[in-house]
């Protein structure tokens, strides 16, 4: 089980394989289909719309050699403090067509989710030194007890779900699952089920 | 007019969503028990079935949902002549409002053409409430969880199928349901549960595929050709070793149940219902004013 504290460096992404069950700690930033067609639409410009700016900002402090969580909590508000209720992972594909870009522009090093994702993200994680962490899906109150605070929300007008939430995690249970050196799990178990299916068609 | 007989389902269904967003019923703990006891100690298979034990655990305890995708509201209503099934509706919505408040519940109803979310979980077809007129005298109540990542890998399937060498036969209904959990990978939340209807139109089909869902796990299907081919399925797909959140395994669905309905002659529809480990079903029956619950 390897220790990993945010952000991290270049080197530290490149010594991790495929397989590899990682415990993260630090601060990361929640964000799904709202966020990444926000950071498209918005953050990715130049310029960034006015409007934008700030949120712009805090954004890139917290990715840039940081984690993206593909997740969308149940929250608990008392007495003007968040906490996070349950906090599993959501289905990454759907953020396929935009992951690469965000990996490039913000120097994204650990992309959190599950199902894992295509090729274009693959080739991202290669290219730029990011890794694809899958966590449990469902293991909601789990990961919820490894969020230790939640520091901020920004665009909570996306709704509780799409808003991005500033966390901090303690010992986040994960698998890497798409490493930087171009080895994919969910490519490997797809091909070597392809071939059982094909024996059960013809059997 | 006559006047409906009175009753109050509302702190009922408040308690009745709070089991089931979060407790997950015994029979489906106890087979993923069996499964995570089945894997390789230290693979990525067994590890991830040990944290899904301890989350299940741990949510129970501390009362708060299994999973953060509370999802779809699913709710069949049995009740003896007499009820009057708009005033039930008024009450479990309000029941599904403060369990939002409560937090058992996400926020999950966004409006389709202008994505807003409601908030309360309330909207157009938000819950989904399904009304049986019975013969017994007491009401049960059945709510079903069923989450968005699962629901995204269901499928309807057409027979024939060129491609898979599928035909109108229950060997063609075995090759498009295995089409279909191969496609599906881990992306359902693996291992799931199989809820299978043959026949039907489109709107039938899908809803007597999810009606299976209820079914206990270790149940035995009556009609002897669909019991064998539960067997059979189940041991088939868990063959394709996609395994637990798609890392490869031993174990990729739990159980499998179908179910057969009538079919036009020009149609033959295959509706696959995929419902992840985190299977969220309770029941609760009220007879003379006392709420029981259930599973
Ligand atoms: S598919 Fe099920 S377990 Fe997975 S995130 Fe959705 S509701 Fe939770």
């Amino acid at each position: 089980m390897r220790k990993l504290t945010l952000p991290l460096d270049e080197n530290t992404i490149r010594s991790l394989h495929v397989g590899d069950p990682v415990l993260l700690s630090g601060v990361m930033l929640t964000g799904r289909d709202t966020a990444h067609t926000y950071f498209l639409d918005e953050l990715l410009k130049d310029p960034i719309p006015e409007s934008e700016v700030e949120v712009g900002k805090a954004v890139r402090r917290i990715l840039h050699g940081g984690a993206i969580y593909h997740c969308g909590p149940v929250v608990k508000k008392e007495n003007e403090t968040w906490t996070f209720v349950a906090a599993g992972p959501t289905t990454s594909i759907r953020e396929e067509p935009y992951e690469a870009d965000v990996i490039k522009h913000f120097g994204v090093r650990v992309v959190i989710g599950k199902g894992g994702m295509g090729k274009k993200t693959l080739a991202a994680c290669q290219e730029h030194g990011a890794i694809y962490l899958h966590a449990i899906g469902g293991a909601a109150t789990l990961i919820a007890r490894s969020v230790t605070q939640v520091e901020s929300v920004y665009k909570l007008e996306f709704g509780v779900p799409e808003a991005l939430w500033r966390i901090r995690v303690e010992d986040f249970p994960g698998v890497v699952t798409m490493d930087s050196h171009g080895k994919s799990i969910h490519e490997d178990i797809r091909a070597a089920s392809q071939r059982a299916l094909e024996g059960l068609l013809a059997g | 007019m006559p006047t409906p007989r009175a009753i109050d389902l509302e702190d009922a269904a408040l308690e009745l969503i709070r089991r089931a967003s979060t407790v997950l019923p015994e029979d489906v703990t106890d087979a993923l028990k069996r499964a995570h006891d089945r894997e390789e100690s230290g693979s990525a298979a067994q590890q991830s079935l040990a944290s899904i034990l301890q989350n299940i655990s741990m949510a129970a305890e501390a009362s708060t949902p299994v999973c953060q995708d509370t999802g779809t509201l699913i709710f069949h209503v049995y009740y003896p002549f007499g009820y009057s099934t708009a005033s039930m509706i008024n009450q479990i919505n309000r029941a599904t409002i403060r369990a939002t408040e409560h937090a058992y519940l996400r926020p999950n109803a966004v409006h389709s053409l202008t994505g807003k979310n409601s908030g309360n979980n309330l909207g157009a077809g938000a819950p989904q409430f399904h009304f049986h007129e019975w013969e017994t005298d007491e009401i049960l109540v059945r709510l079903l969880l069923k989450g968005g990542g699962s629901e995204n890998v269901c499928a309807q399937c057409k027979l024939p199928d060129t491609r898979l060498k599928a035909g109108r036969n229950l060997d063609g209904v075995r090759k498009v349901v295995l089409d279909t959990i191969f496609a599906a990978q881990g992306m359902g939340c693996a291992p799931g549960i199989l809820g299978i209807c043959i026949g039907g139109d489109r709107g039938a089909g899908y809803m007597s595929a999810k009606e299976q869902l209820f079914r206990p796990m270790n149940d035995r299907n009556p009609v002897p050709e669909l019991a064998e081919l539960e067997e059979r399925l189940l041991k088939e797909t868990n063959e394709l070793g996609i395994g637990p959140m798609g890392f490869g395994g031993k174990t990729t669905i739990l159980s499998v149940k179908i179910s057969a309905l009538h079919r036009l002659p020009a149609s033959f529809f295959v509706s696959i219902a995929y419902l992840c480990w985190a299977g969220r079903r309770a029941d609760m029956t009220i007879k003379n004013g006392e709420v029981v619950y259930h599973a």
